[in-house]
């Protein structure tokens, strides 16, 4: 298998995401689904806010860009790369280098420290980085988190916390996508504006391209850029799947 | 890290690991002890007896004859004429005969009534002769020549005197206080059943066994009295030439003065291993099937822990492990604690074996090494593991499968 980082050193690029018509099928309340995207694109560096009722099919969208799923028709390129006709190995590597993910919740595998955490998407992606532990040191100071949250184990620590952990997991591989799902559903209203603060200062920082998905759209304030999923893509009950 | 990852996931579910963990400890124990005591056993008793071509005894069955003249275990039911050994000792065939003479004893160690022959001609192992550790062969009547382990149970030395009881138990309603015997030597250890007895002369053991009058005036004067048994329990004959073993079996089972059975060690140990053949593999099976039982056990633990772990095979995936990964883990967990079960069950093993050593020693005559490291506990131990990975299969390829459909939202 190729170097993935090698594949995609070349920064040339203008777009971190190209999905053209992307159709997909899956299941849903038993019973079969399809999600069309005819195209859409993120440029290299920017922030979107990804809105959408429910049944929508934003997961959906974000499992194909994570390469857990793939689509039935269409092709998704990432960084340039062919991303969706790659094999799952590859996909996985790649996933490994370039793309960081925060979940709605669960984040962290909770009998392991923090540092044990982060240290795991380093060690997937083969980092490069000489010493992780201090990495991700400066990456919790600039989530506010104190230096000590780096040895606890992550099921001691606040929803709030780990959903702060999880961005310094998923941006420890300085990826240049990061896909978010619905993190601040579980945090009151100041820890929510707190996170969503230092996940777009960071993502600024580190010049990452950001999908972000949730419902609630206070949130929308946040970001530049904003895209409806009805508007984005379709659903339907199609025949052939 | 996937070596790390697998010990913590381990130690996150550590009540359901420590439950397997032990029902593992208990089986594979269970396995390695029947497997060591069998070999063991076996070795034990091959090495008892070395270069005895025939032993000689009252008729009552080769085991029984080999058991209690060999490896001191059961008793004799009758005697033979001492005239039949001093025959047999006279025969141009034989090379050397060693009279055995059984029945008494000293604080729980049998006695044995022999003449100088004994250390002689006597070998155990691979054809190791007896020696001294300390002083020499008795040469009077009421002297001793003890075992290492009656040395050093007993803390004897040169020139102590012992009482022998009547009789092979532990307790004595007849102890032969008016004759005591002293010690003459003391043995090397051997791992045999020789560390646990006390050598007399037969002259010695028959004076104990006279009327007291008799005794005293022995006592008085031990070469006013001629003291030659009139019977004895066995003999062990060495052969001059090895062709002749059958003809003299034949002449010694159909010895006209006297009822007498020759045996051959080697044919009498084989009848011993057919008939503990099926035990032992009884014990096998039982002790497999347990161990079976106990790997399945493992990996319902595993099975079950699955549904819990669906949220940690979602974080692993997006980090980028793959649902080999995630099979890998799964395998390592259940070979991890495996192979930590095997490793503390040899230790644990190789504990009990040194501290019952001496007593299944002198309660059943096995002389069991507590050292387990062997070629066939390596065997085993390889056998368990690979029985382990092909049971841990299953929880393997739920994770594999759990992975392979694993999703962002969860």
């Amino acid at each position: 298998m190729s170097d993935t980082k090698t594949l995609t050193d070349n920064h040339s690029n203008p777009f971190t995401v190209r999905v053209t018509q992307v159709r997909h099928c899956y299941d849903k309340a038993d019973k079969k689904t399809g999600l069309y995207i005819p195209e859409w694109t993120l440029k290299s560096g920017q922030n979107v806010f990804l809105h959408g009722e429910s049944g929508s099919g934003k997961t959906t969208f974000l499992n194909l860009l994570a390469g857990v799923l793939t689509p039935n028709q269409g092709a998704i390129e990432l960084l340039g790369q062919p991303f969706s006709v790659k094999s799952a190995r590859w996909r996985d590597k790649f996933r490994a280098h370039h793309i960081g993910v925060v979940f709605q919740q669960f984040n962290l595998i909770p009998y392991l420290s923090v540092l044990k955490n982060i240290q795991l998407a380093a060690h997937f992606a083969k980092s490069p980085i000489a010493n992780v532990e201090e990495k991700a040191q400066k990456m919790l100071l600039q989530l506010k988190l104190p230096a000590s949250t780096l040895h606890k184990a992550a099921r001691h620590l606040s929803v709030g916390q780990q959903q702060r952990v999880a961005i310094a997991r998923a941006l420890i591989n300085d990826p240049e996508l990061l896909l978010v799902d619905e993190p601040t559903s579980a945090l009151d209203a100041s820890a929510r504006n707190a996170f969503m603060e230092v996940l777009t200062e960071l993502c600024q920082a580190n010049h990452t391209s950001m999908i972000f998905v949730s419902h609630d759209m206070y949130l929308q304030r946040f970001f530049e850029t904003s895209a409806d999923m009805s508007a984005l893509g379709q659903t339907w009950e199609p025949e052939q799947c | 890290m996937l070596m790390s990852l697998a010990w913590s996931s381990l130690g996150s579910r550590r009540k359901s690991v420590l439950l397997t963990f032990l029902s593992l400890l208990i089986s594979i124990s269970v396995l390695l002890s029947v497997e060591h005591i069998r070999q063991q056993a076996k070795e034990s008793f091959n090495r008892t007896i070395s270069g005895v071509d025939i032993i000689v005894g009252a008729p009552s069955g080769q085991l029984n004859l080999l058991l209690y003249s060999v490896f001191r275990m059961g008793s004799p039911t009758n005697t033979i004429d001492f005239a039949s050994y001093q025959a047999l000792n006279n025969s141009t065939q034989v090379k050397w005969a060693i009279p055995m003479s059984l029945g008494d004893s000293h604080r729980g160690f049998r006695v044995m009534g022999t003449n100088e022959n004994y250390f002689t001609h006597f070998n155990y192992g691979n054809q190791q002769a007896l020696r001294f550790k300390q002083g020499k062969a008795f040469t009077g009547m009421f002297e001793a020549v003890i075992g290492a382990d009656v040395a050093k149970k007993l803390n004897y030395a040169v020139g102590d005197n012992i009482v022998l009881a009547h009789g092979i138990g532990a307790t004595s309603f007849k102890q032969h206080h008016e004759s005591p015997f002293v010690i003459s030597g003391i043995l090397e250890p051997t791992g045999t059943p020789v560390d646990k007895t006390v050598h007399v002369s037969l002259a010695g053991i028959e004076a104990i066994h006279l009327p007291p009058s008799q005794l005293q005036q022995i006592l008085a004067d031990p070469a006013s009295v001629s003291v030659e048994p009139k019977s004895i329990t066995a003999v062990m004959l060495g052969l001059e030439s090895k062709l002749a073993i059958f003809q003299l079996q034949r002449q010694i089972n159909n010895y006209k003065q006297d009822r007498l059975l020759g045996i051959l060690p080697g044919v009498a140990l084989t009848e011993l291993w057919q008939i503990m053949g099926t035990i032992e593999n009884l014990l096998r099976v039982i002790s497999a099937l347990v161990l079976i039982s106990s790997l399945f056990g493992l990996s319902t633990m595993l099975l079950a822990s699955m549904n819990q772990r669906k949220a940690e095979i979602a974080v692993l995936r997006i980090v980028g492990a793959g649902p080999g990964t995630i099979f890998s883990l799964v395998l390592l967990e259940a070979l991890i604690l495996v192979i930590l079960t095997t490793v503390v069950a040899i230790g644990f093993v190789s504990a009990v074996l040194y501290l019952i050593s001496d007593w299944l020693a002198s309660q059943y005559g096995l002389f069991l090494s507590a050292n387990l490291m062997s070629m066939n506990t390596i065997i085993i131990a390889g056998i368990i593991i690979g029985a382990a990975g092909i049971t841990a299969l299953i929880p393997s390829l739920e994770a594999y499968r759990s992975a392979l459909h694993s999703r962002l939202s969860h």
